[in-house]
């Protein structure tokens, strides 16, 4: 029997978890060791996803590093297994799990031990999501991140940190229960939970709608799309900043993983079918959310409303059924895992010195913080997608998709890139140029070594996604292949409008 | 000497019940003889008494073999809910012992009280016959109604058992006219008798439909589900704390297993009649019981509706009225026994310094902070109420769902996650006092080990850990199931 790969990096974070809640000792002691003992587990999990993403055979796009057991049975099994988008997402959450802690290392003070816990606990269930290959196993880690999150925002979060808690909970919490009436109702049909069989089984087509939008109730929630988003901003601004660093990095990446786990190559003519419905809240979600984020005055929140224009990059690229927007999407995926977390990070810095994150409080950073003005700068750069930037290559990829399948979502997306770039440079402006005399400002330090430590790593990442993204697209190649495929298999409809009057013929093109 | 025979087979199927009424009358005796103070000892000479009743459980045959001239019947059915009840009965008699010693009302009275409504229990699930029933429930509720009042000296106590017995008294009153009408219209009250004789709608005969339903309405009572839910919050609330709990677990248990029995058993052939009235009590106690819950700051009120609540998703699985469905319902209430019994443990072991025990939302506040293994614990509990995986609170509520899905009640199935999500709520608000808030006063020190453990079994019960317990529950309650359809 080979070395369980995969169980051990979703299991080790969880046992590590249980060690820091349970350690004896002081309070003092306790916090260090749950501090070292975080850091420690988090980087053996990466260097796990490393050692994932080296032995990953990148030629097939069958599931790999399977593991069964069928430990719960008659309700599921205990089946893991990834895919390429499943280990590019693996890796991501175990890339910026280590910066979290980091991130928290002082800006924490109270209750660190539950606090190192609660994030332990959530990379468990974060890679968890991706490697399950059991219906109700991926429901079980998908629904069990709201526990962690709920509390992480609740207990450490802002000053509206219960109304935030709440909100992301249920609102969360009703989505996903619809998709599990859909997966029960697909486990009863289909007399499996899974995946791997589930992904070839056939769904009478009328069917296929009702299950479509049940999954897209939860995954739209969580992906977060216009006009279901509004938990987002609310749960960004109180939570944490590691809280944020998660959310925007992994959580919203569930919903995304979900449409192409689940409802892409599952239900594909329903996918078909509901196309303008994606593609029409894409493009407000694009356009509205750009411009509420060109009036914020909270740099959080202004962060968070440019994560729901960037999602919904990503549904329109899913959504165009070729490969280019497919693998588009899936590289914005994972280079707004990076560059929003690089972001919230950046805004973690200056929170820790000045303790506001109101835009106004700043200004004139460039001149006391040069270091940290530079790390800002090639993250917001990312942000809008400049060329050598990760951004840059996913954009362009979901656009080019989405220009072969109709000219006109194209330009409604592209204007997300114009406003996209308005409210970063201005919130760039704001915040690091012109001049600022306040005594707080001038007494700002520079970036110390371990905040330096979490922002170079990310944004060598991002300049790696940029300049040779072939590393992150190799593994994507056979798993998108075979969606494709699998979409373009099934009985084209005759005519289905996209906005614009681009038509499912086009579509294939 | 066949007749002896006869008797003597009929209490060896029925040993159960002849260990728990032979030993209340020792319990009993002794009491008188030796006062109230010897509680503790005779505690413990109950749950023995339980014990050796529930090894005795195991024993007797499960064929389905009848007793007392078809009065009695001795199934895996019956056995797997006097599981449950005896283990819930035993845990209610330990809880209670810190709890009557601060209130000084350490009365030998109550592990009598529990011996008698757990033999009442014991019959109920046991019944092959609507007089069966009606005996074995009666003698359940008279215990209850003397434990709602155990606080003799204190108005809300006493309120409480007047509250419960004139209402209890009502419900026993349309379920023996329900049960009148029955006979009236077929000639029998034997379930094995009624089985074959019920047919459904194109057949029926009205008045045994009438019937059906007030023998429906009396039951529904008893599990506390709505309509006929209004004592529940107010009960629980006046009686003492252990009692609220023993009241919460085994009595629900052992009445949902008798409307299974009566439903899917005797009145099988009438299915399509009952199930309406069941998803209709199903959805109003679902929605009921979650919204109810939201203005409440007492906790056992708020438990209260919890138990209305789950009482509605167990149902689904009733309304789907397949093997799965009553499975389904197995299931929930194996788990739903462990979840409530833990949370009222939870309560118990928090009493401010002067003695009183907490009732409101509000001393929760903080609690993590000065005793955090217990509110762990106790947000295990309510995250496992609320039915969020991966706890195992989850896994009954997934069962019903399944149940109602396989027999295609899909808006009956929406509605249950719909007003699972409301439910969710106020299990939130409780947390949120737990984990959120500054911290109240602390609370005098918890000096009960028994409890502590009892808390710390349940936990890793309903913990992620309990996943593995999954597999040989439902297999028990499948092969329950079996025995009755």
């Amino acid at each position: 029997m080979t070395f369980p790969i995969l169980t051990t990096i979703v299991l080790l974070p969880v046992v590590a978890a249980l060690w820091v809640l349970l350690a004896p000792g002081s309070d003092d002691r306790r916090a260090t060791n749950a501090r070292i003992t975080a850091l420690v587990v988090t980087l053996l999990e990466l260097a796990l996803g490393v050692v994932l993403w080296l032995s990953f055979d990148t030629s097939t796009a069958a599931f790999q590093f399977v593991e069964r057991a069928d430990l719960f049975a008659p309700f599921l099994s205990w089946h893991l297994g990834i895919d390429g988008i499943a280990l590019m997402l693996i890796v991501l959450s175990t890339f910026l799990m280590p910066f979290c802690i980091l991130a928290s290392w002082t800006s924490i003070q109270t209750r660190v031990p539950e606090y190192m816990a609660a994030f332990l606990l959530m990379e468990t269930l974060m890679i968890g999501v991706f490697a399950a290959q059991d219906l109700f196993l991926f429901y079980l880690f998908f629904e069990g991140g709201l526990i962690p999150m709920y509390l992480i925002i609740g207990i450490w979060g802002g000053a509206r940190r219960i109304y935030a808690s709440y909100k992301f909970f249920l609102y969360t919490l009703l989505g996903s229960v619809l998709m599990l009436l859909a997966m029960i109702y697909m486990a009863s049909v289909a007399h499996t939970t899974d995946i791997p069989t589930l992904l070839r089984f056939d769904f009478a087509r009328d069917v296929q709608t009702w299950l479509w939008l049940a999954f897209f109730a939860s995954f739209a929630v969580k992906m977060p799309m216009w006009p279901v988003h509004t938990w987002l901003p609310d749960a960004h601004v109180e939570a944490p900043t590691a809280g944020s660093v998660i959310l925007a990095g992994v959580l919203l990446k569930m919903g995304g993983y979900g449409f192409v786990r689940f409802s892409l190559p599952m239900f594909p003519q329903a996918s078909v079918e509901l196309v303008w419905l994606v593609a029409v809240l894409s493009v407000v979600a694009v356009v509205y959310t750009s411009l509420v984020a060109l009036v914020q005055t909270d740099m959080k929140k202004l962060i968070a409303y440019s994560s729901v224009a960037h999602m919904a990059f990503v549904t329109a690229g899913l959504f165009v059924f070729n490969t280019q927007g497919l693998e588009g999407s899936i590289l914005m995926m994972l280079s707004h895992g990076l560059v929003s977390g690089a972001l919230f990070l950046c805004v973690g810095v200056i929170y820790d010195r000045r303790h506001t994150r109101e835009i106004a409080a700043y200004g004139g950073l460039a001149n006391v913080m040069p270091r940290y003005a530079l790390f800002f700068l090639l993250f917001t750069m990312a942000s809008i997608g400049l060329p050598a930037t990760s951004g840059f290559v996913a954009e362009f990829l979901v656009l080019l998709g989405t220009f072969a399948a109709s000219t006109w979502l194209a330009l409604g997306m592209t204007t997300g890139i114009i406003f996209g770039a308005a409210y970063m440079l201005w919130l760039y402006r704001r915040v690091v140029f012109g001049t600022n005399d306040a005594p707080e400002i001038l007494a700002m330090p520079d970036l110390s070594p371990r905040e330096l430590a979490t922002l170079l790593p990310i944004a060598l990442a991002v300049l790696w996604m940029g300049i040779y993204p072939a590393s992150f697209l190799r593994p994507l190649r056979a798993p998108v292949a075979a969606i494709v495929a699998r979409l373009h298999a099934g009985p084209t409809p005759e005519a289905v409008p996209v906005p614009g009057g681009a038509t499912a013929g086009s579509l294939a093109r | 000497m066949t007749a002896l025979t006869t008797l003597a087979a009929s209490v060896h199927l029925a040993s159960v019940e002849a260990i728990l009424a032979a030993g209340a009358l020792v319990v009993l005796m002794l009491g008188s003889f030796r006062g109230d103070r010897s509680l503790v000892p005779l505690t413990w000479v109950a749950v023995g008494i339980m014990a050796l009743a529930g090894v005795h459980v195991m024993v007797v045959p499960e064929g389905g073999a009848t007793a007392f001239g078809g009065l009695y019947i001795g199934d895996a059915f019956a056995n797997f809910f006097k599981v449950l009840i005896l283990g819930g009965a035993a845990v209610s008699a330990v809880l209670a012992l810190p709890y009557l010693k601060e209130s000084a009302t350490a009365r030998f009275e109550y592990p009598v009280l529990i011996l008698l409504s757990a033999l009442g229990m014991c019959m109920m699930v046991s019944a092959n016959d609507l007089l069966t029933l009606y005996v074995g429930l009666e003698l359940q509720s008279l215990a209850a109604y003397v434990l709602a009042a155990f606080h003799r000296n204190e108005a809300r106590s006493s309120e409480a058992g007047l509250k419960y017995f004139v209402l209890g008294a009502l419900a026993s009153g349309i379920l023996l006219y329900g049960i009148s009408l029955v006979y009236g219209f077929t000639g029998t009250t034997s379930f094995a008798a009624l089985h074959g004789l019920v047919r459904g709608t194109a057949g029926a005969d009205i008045g045994v439909l009438i019937g059906l339903v007030f023998i429906l309405s009396g039951l529904a009572f008893k599990i506390a589900a709505v309509p006929f839910h209004m004592w529940t919050p107010d009960v629980y609330e006046g009686a003492p704390t252990p009692v609220a709990a023993f009241f919460a677990s085994a009595p629900k248990a052992a009445a949902m297993g008798l409307l299974l029995r009566v439903a899917v058993g005797a009145f099988g052939g009438m299915t399509l009649d009952w199930r309406q009235i069941v998803t209709f009590v199903s959805i109003a106690s679902m929605l009921l019981g979650a919204v109810g819950a939201i203005g409440q700051s007492n906790i056992k009120r708020l438990l209260a509706y919890s138990s209305i609540n789950n009482v509605g998703f167990a149902l689904i699985g009733l309304a789907a009225a397949t093997r799965e469905g009553v499975t389904a319902v197995l299931f929930y209430m194996a788990v739903y026994l462990v979840m409530t019994l833990g949370s009222f443990l939870c309560i118990l072991q928090m009493r401010v310094p002067d003695g009183t025990p907490v009732e409101t939302l509000a001393s929760l506040s903080g609690l993590s902070r000065s005793r955090p293994g217990l509110a762990a614990a106790f947000a295990v509990f309510m995250f496992s109420l609320a039915g969020i995986p991966p706890l195992l609170g989850f896994w009954p509520k997934f069962a019903v769902f399944q149940a109602a899905v396989d027999a295609q009640l899909y808006a009956l199935a929406v509605v249950g996650v719909v007003a699972s999500v409301v439910g969710a709520y106020y299990y939130l608000r409780v947390i949120k006092s737990i984990y959120f808030d500054d911290p109240a006063p602390a609370f005098a020190p918890a000096d009960s080990h028994t409890n502590t453990a009892l808390i710390g079994v349940a936990a890793l019960f309903c913990s992620p850990l309990g996943m593995f317990a999954i597999t040989p529950l439902v297999a028990a309650a499948g092969h329950a199931a079996r025995a009755l359809l």
